[in-house]
């Protein structure tokens, strides 16, 4: 079986990002980018698909500018096979993505795709359920636990009050939770070896999608802030404060 | 314009997000309309039936759509989608699983997680864990839109008599199929609706320990909720995690107990009215979003508070 992995390079987890003043997006010159953690996850689940012998293949994609080789090349030290990046510098919405994987699943026929749950950029929460839905696959969103066995994933997930399980027929879409996995650490040597495996590079014209935004950003600010209050001395301070300041007891 | 609603329930109760979703819509003006798609789930139709502000209640009943499997719920909404101008899910688990199926087969992009409606076309939502709000405007002819509840007052959930309409129930996709559920059951309110809520972090411990906000929940009848290092370290399980990838909130009362206050966890907590941090590190985080800090030890602290309620 073949696994197909979207990933997507983003703003760093650990970066506060800062609105340009002309209000036109999110100032990323300059700032660390990275793999999705979610993604992360999802490279990490098919590799341990992989490694149970479940899994064949691991096929890594990214849709985005030049520099999302790098992600690509991340994703092969930790264990992808190969690689392909559809190249663009137009700004690509989920639904523009989901039709760009869309094209490549009919292209190289996984059984399973799995992609994180949302981009931590512009936690839209939308490409794999939109894929599952042009591709009509079943899905599985928000996964904690996947088990792949006779031509069914059956896959746990976490939902408003608690979890709940799936089982559906392949092939099929899964998006990762938090807790799916830890990812492994990267090596020095699966860095170096990252480097030969194969990465080919297409455009969406190859593919033959229209990535045209759809929606329009007309202004990116900077949320209201929220001052900070006072440091109370003691319970009671904080107790009676609750009671007569902010009347919330 | 007609804007349609999908219904947020477990087949005997509305949700509350529903409520919300509601809110949101009458923003945009014109007729709403509300499916409670579900399985033997009349009551639901009933409830929505009297909801403020609804002019018609759609029920599509069937087994297939007892358990909210997205590719069955989406299926039904693309069955009755073409009169709408304007679907919206409550950005919930189950809004979020199934509302991107409708917008890719209607081939619209959708809106997530709006916060406020600035007119039919252009709405505000958060991108980078709320430390950026993005003004979107969309050309679709269907804006198929999440909505993220803690934007929008609940309308009234009484006062309403809308007709409600029995419509066919699409047949089962076959694709998927539900296994089970594990649901933990509790007296306490919902985390996402909560109107106080007490959040555990790292420094309790221990899932021992996390027991010790126990009693002031239930003094303040709040919600428990946790950050993602206490859920990391299993203190605390998963559905308790407030922040950017898990629950939303906006109590009132928001109790942080042992909460360093990472971006991300304040990107879900930061809109409660009012925020208590009790910390024993005076430089965390949290205290620069609180409107009462205590530094102090929680494990003294925590008991005088409840002691003291």
């Amino acid at each position: 079986m073949k696994v197909l992995v979207p990933v997507k390079r983003v703003v760093d987890y650990n970066v506060k990002v800062r609105v340009k003043s002309d209000q036109s997006g999110v100032d990323t010159a300059n700032v660390k980018m990275s793999m999705n953690p979610f993604d992360e996850i999802a490279v990490e689940e098919a590799m341990r698909l992989k490694e149970k012998g479940v899994a064949q293949e691991v096929f890594v994609v990214s849709c985005g500018t030049a520099q999302c080789q790098e992600t690509l090349r991340t994703a092969m030290a930790i264990g992808a096979d190969r690689a392909a990046l559809v190249q663009t510098d137009v700004e690509l919405q989920p639904l523009a993505v989901a039709k760009l994987l869309q094209a490549l699943v009919q292209k190289e026929k996984p059984e399973l795709v799995i992609l994180g749950k949302q981009a931590i950029d512009d936690d839209a929460n939308q490409t794999g359920q939109m894929l599952a839905s042009l591709l009509d696959w079943p899905q599985a969103t928000f996964a904690s636990k996947v088990e792949v066995a006779d031509g069914v994933a059956t896959v746990t997930r976490e939902v408003d009050g608690g979890l709940e399980t799936l089982a559906l027929k392949l092939p099929a879409i899964i998006t990762t939770d938090l807790r799916l996995n830890e990812p492994r650490y990267v090596t020095l040597p699966n860095i170096m070896k990252a480097k030969k495996k194969p990465l080919d590079v297409l455009s969406p014209e190859d593919l033959g999608v229209d990535v045209t935004p759809r929606l329009k950003t007309l202004k990116v600010v900077e949320p209201p802030v929220r001052s900070a209050g006072v440091v109370v001395p003691d319970v009671a301070t904080l107790v009676d404060k609750l009671k007569n300041e902010a009347k919330v007891i | 314009m007609t804007i349609l609603v999908i219904a947020e329930h477990d087949n005997a109760q509305l949700k509350g997000a529903t409520l919300n979703t509601v809110a949101a819509a009458s923003k945009l003006g014109g007729d709403i309309h509300v499916l409670v798609a579900g399985g033997a789930a009349r009551a639901v139709a009933d409830q929505a039936a009297q909801v403020q502000g609804v002019s018609k209640v759609l029920l599509a009943d069937a087994p297939a759509l007892a358990d909210g499997l997205a590719e069955n719920v989406a299926a039904q909404v693309l069955a009755i989608a073409g009169g709408y101008t304007h679907v919206l899910f409550a950005a919930t688990a189950s809004g979020k699983n199934s509302a991107p199926r409708v917008a890719a087969r209607l081939d619209v992009a959708q809106i997530s997680d709006i916060i406020a409606v600035d007119s039919d076309d252009t709405f505000q939502r958060p991108i980078y864990a709320g430390n950026a709000i993005a003004t979107v405007q969309s050309s679709d002819p269907v804006k198929v839109i999440t909505v993220r509840t803690t934007g929008f007052d609940p309308v009234a959930a009484q006062g309403g008599s809308a007709p409600v309409e029995d419509i066919a129930a699409v047949a089962d996709s076959g694709l998927s199929s539900f296994v089970g559920r594990e649901v933990a059951k509790s007296d306490r309110p919902e985390l996402a609706g909560a109107t106080a809520v007490v959040s555990g972090g790292r420094g309790l411990g221990s899932a021992e320990n996390f027991k010790l906000l126990d009693p002031l929940a239930d003094k303040l009848g709040a919600a428990l909720g946790a950050s993602r290092a206490a859920v990391d370290a299993g203190y605390a399980p998963n559905d308790w995690q407030v922040g950017q990838t898990g629950k939303i909130v906006a109590p009132q009362l928001y109790v942080a107990v042992g909460i360093s206050g990472a971006i991300q966890h304040l990107a879900g907590m930061k809109d409660s009215k009012v925020i208590v941090a009790i910390n024993k590190d005076a430089e965390a985080p949290i205290f620069g979003v609180a409107d009462y800090g205590l530094v102090a030890d929680l494990f003294q602290a925590v008991p005088e508070l409840t002691a003291a309620l």
